[in-house]
């Protein structure tokens, strides 16, 4: 699965698009395993943008807890932005908003990150 | 087949209290102002259209009756459900001459503890058969009539009391009714029943934790749900608790049952079991939301969602 990692300075951004669910779940766990294994510990933050994400199960809520957990112990941390209408109605119901930090843009999530990566952002 | 709810709620008994008996007559007088009732059945038909929840989901721990139309009786789990139960039957079809056909999940004690106060266990007479898959299924029974834990010795109880061992993935014959029990992930292990009778399908699957990770045993159970006309399912907790805080404390949620019903291409879930500290409006919002997911989700078919409360009765 291609989750378009871009860097801005200290923060990784990945943005999974379409559905995630029983059927490629495997495949989004594989994915995001390298980008967090790759960030700097103590160092680097890690957004996670859902604009272009449609669904997501329960299955995939859990690879998101495991992210969290995973940044969580490397001193960073993990922000999700862009939810759609739909998928932030997942993300209330399963009560995944009281464990996630969300921010509505990827703009919002960048700025709450870190200045630097925010800055980047503005340049580019 | 009709499905009875005695006893819902999960781990421990509740009473539903005073504060909240108060505000739903608050709630529902201010709905009555300007309203203008002539009969009973005008103010019934108001109290039931416009709420707030004309019941409470109590109540009572976990106990459904399997109603086939047979004479037997047939149950799962006594929980303190099991004492309005027995009641019933008292009343109804008196004291004795009885056969009760028991299938127990697993011996934690929210699911026997109602079995000391089933009065029909001290009438000679009657039968009363549990059916299990756990080594313990006896030593259960008979230890919480021991001292100082209750004042009535096992050996004193008058009915007779047989106990039957189960093989999981087995199918039996008993009471008129096909079923087959399943292992699930609980403390001790818990095991679900698949029960199919006149074509009708109805699956008791509580205190059962479902592995996300696991899609091997995610499989096993759409498998065992598969076409059910109801599947009761342990939705104690929201997703984000079942998978952090509360992980590998047995329990499952709203949001994993109706996948799983979903998959299985099953007719109606029933939510069961419910947490303890939540009290009705909090039951009813996850109703709800339960219902609103379902909608978001819905693939070809429509999945009936319900959560059980004590008294609540299905037909299959």
């Amino acid at each position: 699965m291609d989750l378009s990692p871009k860097r801005f300075a200290d923060t990784v951004v990945v943005a999974p698009a379409g559905r995630i669910d029983q059927s490629n779940v495997a495949a989004f766990g594989a994915a995001l395993a390298p980008v967090l294994a790759a960030c700097a510990p103590g160092k680097d933050r890690v957004i996670l943008d859902c604009a272009r994400l449609e669904f997501i199960s329960s299955a995939g809520l859990r690879i998101l807890m495991l992210a969290a957990r995973q940044t969580k112990a490397q001193q960073g941390c993990l922000i999700v932005s862009g939810l759609s209408p739909l998928v932030q109605e997942i993300f209330q119901i399963s009560r995944f908003t009281m464990i996630f930090d969300i921010v509505p843009t990827l703009r919002d999530a960048l700025a709450k990150a870190s200045p630097a990566a925010l800055a980047e952002l503005d340049k580019a | 087949m009709r499905i009875r709810f005695w006893g819902t709620r999960g781990s421990i008994p509740v009473a539903m209290t005073s504060a909240s008996v108060k505000q739903k007559l608050v709630t529902m007088l201010l709905k009555a102002v300007g309203q203008r009732f002539d009969t009973v059945a005008q103010v019934e038909a108001f109290v039931e259209r416009e709420g707030p929840m004309p019941y409470t989901f109590g109540g009572n721990s976990s106990c459904v009756q399997l109603d086939t139309g047979g004479r037997d009786y047939v149950l799962c789990d006594v929980g303190s459900g099991v004492r309005p139960f027995g009641n019933d039957v008292l009343a109804r079809r008196g004291p004795t001459g009885h056969t009760f056909h028991v299938f127990m999940s697993h011996l934690h004690w929210d699911h026997i503890m109602g079995f000391p106060f089933f009065v029909p266990v001290y009438v000679p007479g009657n039968t009363i058969r549990i059916y299990g898959c756990h080594a313990a299924l006896e030593e259960a029974f008979r230890r919480q009539h021991c001292a100082p834990s209750f004042p009535v010795d096992y050996g004193r109880l008058g009915a007779t009391i047989e106990y039957v061992r189960l093989e999981p993935g087995r199918t039996y014959e008993v009471a008129g009714l096909r079923v087959r029990a399943m292992r699930q992930h609980h403390g001790g292990d818990s095991y679900g029943y698949r029960f199919e009778h006149d074509g009708k399908v109805a699956v008791y699957s509580t205190d059962s934790e479902h592995k996300l990770e696991d899609q091997a045993q995610t499989d096993a159970f759409v498998e065992f749900f598969r076409d059910a006309d109801l599947v009761i399912f342990d939705a104690m907790y929201s997703l984000a608790d079942a998978v952090t805080v509360k992980e590998d404390w047995g329990h499952s949620s709203n949001v994993v049952g109706v996948e799983l019903c979903q998959r299985a291409g099953a007719r109606r879930l029933c939510m069961f079991h419910h947490e303890p500290v939540y009290d009705d409006e909090q039951l009813v919002a996850v109703l709800d939301e339960t219902r609103r997911f379902e909608e978001i989700t819905r693939g070809e078919r429509r999945l009936e969602v319900s959560s059980a409360y004590d008294g609540m009765e299905i037909e299959l």
